[in-house]
């Protein structure tokens, strides 16, 4: 992956960012080239577990997650495995996303509701 | 359903001096105002999630499946355990109560949800820290260590739990100490003692009646199961319960349901069941005077408390704990035994366990007019030496029961949590966890793969 690429991935629940990292089998992996969304897949997990999603980001070579609430232990983990999370976000996926390609989307952020 | 302006302003002043976390929803499921106790629970700032969808700032497990205002309309308070997630990170056991808050002409103005923090109460004032006690329940024998380190986690859980062991060895003491330790803590506790009650009577006793249901029913009754509504039933001497009482019990334990005497319409209650017996069920199920399918539903989690003669240090523990607490109880400068008094209770073999070791105790104390309890100041049965070397007759075997079997989803789960708990306070020296878990380190090492650690 070259360096302006990025993997992006938000649990969601239907349009909206899930509220839960740990209640969510549902994730949307985005993938981003010079700034530019170039894939979008939707993956349904087999159960909803901290485990099970930190094993999926991995896999995936996520850079960045983008996610509702999650645990210390596991927003500690997925730094230290060098993955930026922006958590407590509530709005839409899309307009979540939007804000972070252009560089506008912070932790705590609530956006288009 | 507009609560707004002035309405809004006069509760919200009102609402912030409360020191309970409090949030009012409108009826589209969007919060419309959130006080400080709620501000400083779950992290958020009241003004940003004005508006925002309730479940995108509460996190709780319930608002997924069991969310109540998606499921009534008007629903009345209904009290439900449940975790959430606050800004800061933290997952959380809380108690929803939800209610209506309602205007003049009894129209609904808005949906009210309080949140008690219950993991609080729990790491207050029931979490076992190696003082020797949980709850009002005293030791520090291995023995019941062993159960005093489980209680917590059982207490967690919502799964029946059966505790056997002998009569006077703490059944009681230890179902209230599960009830206070337990997110029901707030609810009733109810005990129902299977044995005292005629067999007639049982089952209006416990399931409630309604009126007319027979003769000299002048009145309906709720029954017991729904006065512990939101809390635990304590269920003792569940041996004696009759074969036809057995059913309706299962019944419940499958469905939540019960019905009362003399009405068809099944009644909803969120109850978890504690039962005690000192009866070997096993036993009973193989005589045909207990069902078998009831004992696999109870048996979800078992705990053995162990008699007297197996707890070895308790004994002095709880003899020097029932001396001071019953001298001062009735006034007395009664401060110890003497070493004749402590070497014949040693030795003595306590059929009745520790109620029988309280009421000696308590008889010493009355007679005793000298600061030390001495051989004379003893029941005249006690001093009878030839019962010292006889054993109690056991009502079960030496070993005690399996508590929860290897292969059972909530054993994994107690079993999983104290391995971590354990690497937690061993700092993650692996030797000294297993050592502190009385298993080897290839043991722990297997355990810790099976379970993904």
């Amino acid at each position: 992956m070259g360096l302006h690429s990025e993997t992006i991935v938000i649990p969601v629940v239907g349009d909206l960012v899930a509220p839960r990292f740990d209640l969510t089998p549902e994730v949307m992996v985005f993938s981003v080239e010079e700034g530019a969304i170039k894939g979008e897949r939707l993956f349904v997990l087999p159960q909803a577990s901290n485990e099970e999603l930190c094993q999926f980001l991995l896999k995936e070579g996520a850079t960045t997650l983008i996610c509702g609430g999650i645990e210390e232990e596991y927003f500690r983990y997925l730094e230290w495995k060098r993955i930026k999370v922006l958590d407590n976000i509530i709005g839409p996926a899309k307009s979540v996303l939007k804000a972070y390609m252009e560089g506008k989307l912070k932790p705590g952020d609530i956006l288009g509701l | 359903m507009p609560i707004e302006g002035n309405k809004l302003a006069y509760l919200s002043r009102f609402l912030d001096h409360v020191p309970l976390a409090i949030c009012l929803i409108d009826e589209k499921k969007r919060i419309i105002f959130a006080n400080k106790a709620f501000e400083s629970l779950l992290g958020w700032d009241s003004a940003k999630i004005r508006g925002v969808p309730c479940c995108a700032v509460l996190r709780q497990r319930i608002c997924s499946d069991n969310c109540p205002l998606q499921k009534e309309k008007n629903p009345f308070e209904v009290s439900l355990d449940s975790d959430l997630m606050t800004f800061f990170r933290k997952r959380i056991n809380v108690r929803s109560t939800f209610s209506t808050v309602t205007g003049e002409k009894g129209e609904l103005l808005a949906y009210m949800e309080c949140l008690e923090d219950t993991s609080k109460v729990f790491e207050k004032g029931f979490a076992w820290d190696r003082t020797y006690r949980f709850g009002r329940m005293i030791g520090k024998s291995p023995a019941i260590e062993k159960v005093f380190k489980l209680l917590p986690l059982i207490a967690e859980t919502d799964s029946p739990v059966l505790i056997t062991g002998e009569t006077g060895t703490g059944k009681d003491l230890l179902a209230e100490a599960i009830h206070e330790a337990s997110g029901r803590a707030k609810g009733p506790f109810v005990k129902v003692n299977c044995g005292a009650v005629p067999e007639t009577l049982l089952e209006s006793e416990l399931f409630g009646h309604e009126k007319g249901a027979f003769t000299g029913a002048t009145e309906s009754k709720p029954g017991r199961f729904r006065l512990a509504h939101n809390g635990t039933l304590y269920l003792t001497e569940i041996g004696d319960l009759p074969l036809s009482l057995q059913v309706k019990l299962l019944t419940f334990l499958d469905d939540k349901i019960i019905y009362p005497l003399g009405s068809t319409k099944g009644i909803k209650v969120d109850v978890r069941i504690i039962a005690a017996t000192h009866r070997d069920l096993e036993r009973m199920v193989k005589e045909g005077t207990f069902r078998q399918d009831l004992l696999y539903r109870l048996n979800v989690v078992r705990l053995h408390l162990p008699p007297l003669r197996e707890r070895g240090d308790d004994l002095k523990l709880l003899v020097d704990y029932f001396v001071h607490h019953l001298s001062v109880k009735a006034k007395k400068g009664v401060v110890g035994l003497s070493q004749e008094t402590w070497d014949l209770l040693r030795h003595y073999p306590f059929p009745g366990n520790i109620r029988e070791l309280r009421n000696i105790i308590e008889y010493a104390v009355t007679i005793c007019d000298e600061s030390q309890i001495s051989l004379n100041h003893l029941p005249p049965y006690v001093l009878e030496s030839e019962r010292i070397e006889t054993l109690p007759a056991k009502v079960y075997g030496e070993t005690a029961p399996a508590a929860l079997g290897e292969n059972d989803p909530n054993w994994r789960q107690v079993e999983k949590k104290m391995i971590i708990e354990a690497l937690l306070r061993a700092k993650g020296k692996k030797g000294r966890a297993a050592a502190m878990l009385g298993w080897g380190r290839s043991t722990l090492w297997r355990k810790m793969k099976i379970y993904g650690l």
